[in-house]
């Protein structure tokens, strides 16, 4: 079985046979160079631009891999801006001895990622570093988006009265990288939610221009993402428990553990805020768009309490959702 | 939910009723569930020693931290004790100066760790109550071909406890997971004996409002009691089998609760026949007398003395972050738990 070697990362023969049979053989568009930079026409547009470096451990989970993520991981911070993403570049440090066919695999996911939101993928750096060195593969992508006419998000626009939506059952990635590592000795079938979210962000736009926040839930979770917007927009949120999406495997892993599925990792949901009149629109939206299919209006955004977030229990009785700790766990993505 | 319990819980007039809640999951879910914020003045819930890392001494973290700098043992424990502060040092404190302290989830986990690492002495941190000495107590079955495994033991057990603290409160509610492992006789012994009155509560929603009705109903007719209501778990025997494993590995002794000092017969320790596990005498450890933060009212919180918002360091100086005391610490801690879930001035109640 081949392997990654330190000659692939010496920019020499094997860099470029890598490059070739694994990198441009998926990547391959109008704009991958094999020249020092990528040159490409002006958007035409104000932009929006991101950047995110991905260790995830395991790097192949239920759901999904390192790879599928890292598209994922940025396409979505740009969709949350409402930019649509054009362009993006990946970096690689891959552990020496690391399977060829798995970076393949890796490689083939993001293919597949980037195709069904159509971002391009325009350059790239790989590096081959010491075994132990890292631990298999990190990957870093950096994107760039045009943001839609008339779209304008942020964290600090949320106002009392809007509606609170999340795109999905919350806290999947989380529980499923939990499950992979065995850690708990619990066995469960929770796939990861990871998936690239533009084009659901796209079809809410055309119709929806007045979105206040788009947010992607990832570390923390959506109790963190929410207890941010609290916190910019210095407003209350008060969210009904019943009403908040969690998959029963979910629920039945994080009960066991005394975890909270509102603080752990997506990386496939977003909160999405929206004056309350355009709140059914949105749902119908969301839930033909690809997925988004279970997307829930969870709360709303109020002013009392500023800077916190409330929760309705199930006896009716309201109270504070405990603010954000420490990171759950490392190395989620 | 159980809407007639809610009922009658909420049209309780008087006189005051004052319930301890005696296990550290029930503050949690009651906290969760809101049950505080619907209560009527006339309900106190007062939250008890029923956490086994709160009321654990300070002279067992201590213990802990000399075995792992002066003894170069490798602690293995549940996280929460990690950041208990001892006298000197936390565990946490320890590690950084170079002490090995591993997080594990489960006993087994420990045992598995000495027998990978046969160069290292390995210490599990036993404590708890009866719910969890059964698979503390297994190690020592499991490592029977080991020789470099032992543990620390602060194992107690609630029948004491609930003597020394009757006079706290009206009623307790009782542990469900306690009560599944050591059966209710004692409950009936208590109330029969000792007019002690209480109701094993589950963990739901529903089971708690029912536990917590029961128990205004029947305070209102004057006479001790006891109902298990919690049946589907908890059964008058008990569970023999878990019984049976922690007293063929464990003895009776006294024992310090953090707060509420010494009571005779409330702890267990390995017995003789089992002392090459005892890290005590395996290390020959001295008789360590800890010191507590003086700023710290854990101990009046653990006997439902004063309420974590009366302490002058609650959320100020101690929080989750940075505690200073135990009770800080633990997920199920009283102080943990009004600081998450009502630690700010318009949430107290």
């Amino acid at each position: 079985m081949e392997k990654v070697t330190l000659a692939h990362g010496s920019g020499g023969q094997a860099t470029a046979e890598l490059i070739d049979k694994v990198f441009k053989h998926h990547l391959n568009n109008e704009y991958f160079t094999a020249d020092d930079a990528s040159v490409l026409p002006n958007p035409q547009a104000t932009l929006a631009m991101s950047t995110d470096g991905f260790i995830v451990s395991p790097p192949f989970f239920n759901g999904g891999n390192i790879g599928k993520l890292s598209i994922c991981g940025t396409v979505n911070d740009l969709a949350c801006m409402g930019a649509k993403p054009l362009y993006m570049t990946c970096a690689f440090v891959i552990e020496e001895g690391f399977d060829m066919d798995q970076l393949e695999e890796i490689v083939a996911s993001m293919e597949k990622c980037a195709k069904e939101v159509g971002v391009k993928i325009v350059a790239g750096d790989t590096k081959v570093a010491g075994k132990g060195q890292v631990d298999q593969v990190f990957i870093t992508t950096t994107g760039v988006g045009a943001i839609k006419d008339g779209i304008k998000t942020s964290g600090a626009y949320a106002k009392a009265g809007d509606a609170i939506i999340v795109t999905g059952d919350i806290g999947r990635h989380g529980t499923c990288i939990l499950l992979e590592r065995d850690d708990y000795g619990i066995e469960a079938n929770v796939s990861s939610d990871c998936a690239p979210l533009w084009n659901a962000v796209d079809a809410l736009t055309d119709k929806v221009k007045d979105v206040h926040v788009i947010r992607d839930a990832t570390r923390g979770g959506v109790g963190t993402v929410l207890y941010e917007i609290a916190r910019e927009a210095n407003v209350g949120i008060k969210l009904e428990n019943k009403k908040i999406p969690v998959a029963e495997e979910v629920r039945g892993v994080t009960g066991m553990l005394g975890l909270d599925p509102l603080y752990l990792a997506c990386e496939g949901r977003m909160v999405i805020v929206v004056p309350a009149c355009e709140a059914d629109q949105t749902l119908q939206i969301l839930h033909q768009s690809k997925h988004t299919e279970n997307a829930a209006l969870i709360g709303y955004v109020t002013d009392e309490h500023p800077g916190h977030v409330t929760i309705t229990t199930e006896i009716g009785s309201e109270t504070l959702l405990p603010p954000p700790g420490n990171e759950l766990l490392p190395r989620i993505c | 939910m159980n809407k007639e319990a809610l009922e009658i819980i909420q049209s309780y007039q008087g006189p005051q009723i004052r319930i301890m809640e005696v296990c550290g999951t029930h503050t949690h879910e009651i906290f969760k569930l809101g049950i505080r914020n619907i209560l009527p003045d006339t309900i106190d819930l007062i939250s008890g020693p029923g956490c086994p890392v709160c009321v654990t001494p300070i002279d067992f973290i201590d213990e802990a931290v000399m075995l792992a700098l002066e003894k170069g043992c490798t602690i293995t424990t549940f996280g929460d004790l990690v950041r208990v502060p001892g006298t000197k040092l936390s565990l946490a404190q320890a590690r950084a100066r170079g002490a090995k302290v591993k997080v594990v989830y489960s006993p087994l986990d420990a045992v598995e760790y000495a027998r990978k690492h046969q160069d290292e002495q390995v210490v599990f941190l036993s404590i708890g109550f009866e719910t969890t000495t059964p698979s503390d107590v297994l190690t020592i079955k499991e490592a029977k071909d080991l020789t470099n495994f032992s543990l620390l033991t602060a194992n107690k057990t609630m029948p004491m406890a609930y003597e020394a603290m009757k006079d706290s409160c009206d009623a307790f509610l009782y542990p469900g997971h306690v009560h599944a492992i050591i059966g209710t006789k004692i409950c009936e012994e208590l109330r029969d004996q000792e007019g002690v009155s209480g109701v094993v509560a589950g963990f739901t929603a529903s089971e708690l409002l029912t536990a917590i009705a029961i128990i205004v109903k029947k305070v209102q007719q004057g006479q001790p009691f006891f109902v298990n209501a919690y049946p589907r778990v908890v059964k008058s025997e008990g569970s023999l089998k878990a019984q049976d494993i922690i007293y063929t590995y464990m003895e009776p002794c006294d024992a310090s609760w953090r707060g509420i000092g010494k009571i005779a017969h409330s702890g267990l320790q390995l017995k003789d026949a089992y002392k090459a596990y005892d890290a005590r005498k395996v290390y020959d450890l001295p008789a360590i007398k800890g010191k507590d933060n003086p700023a710290c009212r854990c101990g009046e919180v653990l006997r439902g003395a004063c309420k974590p918002y009366d302490c002058p360091v609650f959320g100020k100086g101690c929080t989750p972050d940075h505690p200073i005391g135990a009770c800080m610490v633990s997920s199920e801690g009283t102080c943990s738990a009004y600081y998450l879930y009502g630690g700010l001035k318009e949430w107290k109640k």
